[in-house]
């Protein structure tokens, strides 16, 4: 006869390798698909290789139908655009942040942090329109050079877009900061600011990479806000003004030609890219991030 | 709200109807009645409207027949039929030579667009020649004040790699001349509207039968974007509309094609803003 408590002892160890066993194959399935996408990429962009068509995607003009295919000016116009949304939103954030954690009335940072959890829920082809509506044709009438459809109107248009993902955070972040180091730092007769930057902001600071990390992959991920607003043009921005095309509004305006042409050939390369840039910003800041934690416990 | 909407359903169904309820065509549909199966289109979007008006015909009069209508573009048409995905694969355009070999397909003209150059209703420019547009194109003209506008600059607005309109209009109007690098770009002719009817400096081109009173359709070397001058040949930047099939197409979808290019089909046609294409 066994013995009820061998039984359940028994029964808990079959549910923690069943536990054990879902969570490895949702990961292998993540992974897989993962490495899958850049599997397929790889093996649709092999013609550019065998065919020695690299150097020519490669370069700094696309003119399709006069038969260059450079992709470089969309590699340009991605990051263009993601840094320059990146450069609005962050300090924004941080800002926003600091706000609903002691800087601003408390009465204020809650329909703020509340406005902003909105936001995330907005779709952002709706973003694209209200800006084809109303800031496009007010950047165009500030600057009547320029058609509206721009570097400037995409950047304003995506940092809104992006700009909660880094919020909430960052948000989360400074949240998990232990309640009791707050009320030493109180104790210690720092002042709201102060605790928020002397004591919450370091601690915090695994949060700032990864929100800038995840705002940054939102940002030159984006498509419907680079089609809409950024306008297209194949070239190299010189001014805020100018009309740029981002990889990803480039994939989408190029995977409808003729699937025998090169300008089709050219779009799996920008796949390549935009998977390579995306991996590499996060290799880089979590480098960036362990070097700096590892600093912090030094101290 | 819902009841509504189907009552307005309703009645675009009974206007269908009743459009082709004459005896020619009584007899035209009949051939549908002793058929029955499914028909997938896909591809360029300016043939939906036509490909929808026909398959509600078709299904009012015998519900065994099931037709599905998608877009994509005409590239999305060529590869889809291609791959055997779609029994009609739209284009706007001929099909290159590449994707006929590579896919064995048979293609089918059915109808005359016309691409019209246009600007804002607020330009006082409402005539250009050819060679006026190419060089605005070209990115030499740059100014609205150089063809009798006001002095301001001109704003370029073209179409995507992919896009038939883009094609038609490179190749009958700017005969395959440069387009200046600085031209933004928009993806569909309802886009192309909007950005035009937006900004009183740009000038652009879509297809004739999105001309509204929201843009100003270009009196073109003094010939007028009409669908009537499309037809009569005064007006020459048109092109054709193609449904495509892998091989010879089944007898339903044979039918299909047969009644798009028929007299009913013509009607269909000419009610969206196409010209019916010769035999």
């Amino acid at each position: 006869m066994p013995i009820p408590g061998q039984t359940r002892w028994h029964r808990l160890e079959q549910r923690q390798a069943a536990i054990k066993g879902l969570l490895l194959g949702a990961t292998i399935i993540s992974c897989g698909s993962v490495l899958a996408i850049l599997g397929f990429l790889g093996y649709f962009a092999v013609p550019i290789f065998s065919q020695g068509h690299l150097a020519e995607i490669l370069s700094w003009d696309w003119r399709p139908f006069q038969g260059r295919f450079g992709i470089l000016p969309m590699v340009a116009g991605s990051l263009c655009l993601a840094a320059a949304a990146m450069g609005l939103a962050f300090p924004l954030a941080l800002g926003i942040c600091g706000f609903a954690h002691g800087l601003g009335p408390q009465r204020l940072g809650r329909p703020l942090l509340g406005l902003i959890h909105f936001m995330t829920g907005i779709p952002t082809v709706i973003y694209g329109f209200i800006s084809v509506i109303f800031l496009v044709p007010l950047v165009r009438n500030i600057f009547p050079e320029s058609t509206g459809y721009s570097w400037l109107a995409a950047a304003l248009t995506l940092s809104l877009m992006i700009l909660p993902t880094i919020v909430l955070v960052i948000h989360a972040q400074l949240q998990q900061v232990d309640v009791r180091v707050r009320l030493a730092a109180a104790a210690l007769g720092f002042s709201p600011a102060q605790t928020l930057l002397w004591v919450l902001a370091p601690m915090a600071s695994r949060g700032l990479w990864a929100a800038a990390v995840l705002g940054f992959s939102r940002a030159i991920g984006d498509t419907i806000i680079a089609l809409m607003v950024a306008g297209n043009a194949p070239q190299v921005p010189h001014t805020l003004l100018d009309s740029i095309r981002t990889l990803t509004a480039h994939i989408a305006l190029v995977v409808a030609t003729d699937s025998t042409s090169q300008a089709y050939q050219s779009i799996f390369a920008c796949g390549l890219i935009l998977f390579g840039v995306t991996a590499a910003v996060n290799f880089a800041l979590r480098r960036l991030q362990t070097r700096a934690s590892g600093a912090m416990r030094h101290d | 709200m819902f009841e509504f909407r189907r009552i307005i359903w309703n009645l675009m169904f009974l206007l269908a109807f009743s459009a082709s309820s004459g005896y020619a065509q009584d007899t035209e549909i009949g051939v549908f009645k002793n058929l029955e199966g499914k028909i997938d289109i896909a591809g360029g979007t300016a043939h939906i409207p036509v490909m929808k008006e026909t398959a509600e015909q078709i299904m009012k009069v015998n519900p065994k027949i099931r037709i599905t209508v998608a877009g994509g573009g005409s590239g999305v048409g060529v590869q889809k039929v291609g791959e055997g995905l779609v029994d009609i694969g739209n284009t706007g355009r001929a099909l290159t030579p590449a994707e006929i070999s590579k896919y064995g397909l048979k293609t089918f003209p059915f109808a005359i667009d016309g691409v019209a150059v246009a600007v804002n209703p607020n330009n006082p420019v409402g005539a250009l020649t050819s060679q006026q547009v190419r060089d605005i194109f070209a990115g030499k003209i740059k100014n609205w004040q150089e063809v009798g506008g006001k002095s301001a600059a001109i704003h370029l607005f073209t179409r995507d790699e992919a896009s038939g309109t883009r094609e038609t209009f490179w190749e009958k109007l700017l005969k395959k001349g440069p387009i200046d690098a600085k031209a933004n770009i928009v993806a569909s002719n309802g886009a192309m509207k909007l950005a035009l009817a937006q900004d009183p400096q740009a000038i652009g081109y879509l297809g004739i039968g999105f001309v509204d009173q929201k843009v100003k359709a270009i009196k073109l070397d003094d010939a007028e974007p009409t669908q009537e001058n499309a037809k009569s040949g005064a007006y020459k930047v048109t092109r054709l509309l193609y449904m495509n099939t892998k091989g010879e197409p089944r007898p339903l979808v044979k039918a299909f094609i047969d009644y798009i290019k028929g007299p009913a089909g013509a009607k269909i046609i000419q009610k969206h803003g196409f010209i019916p294409a010769q035999k």
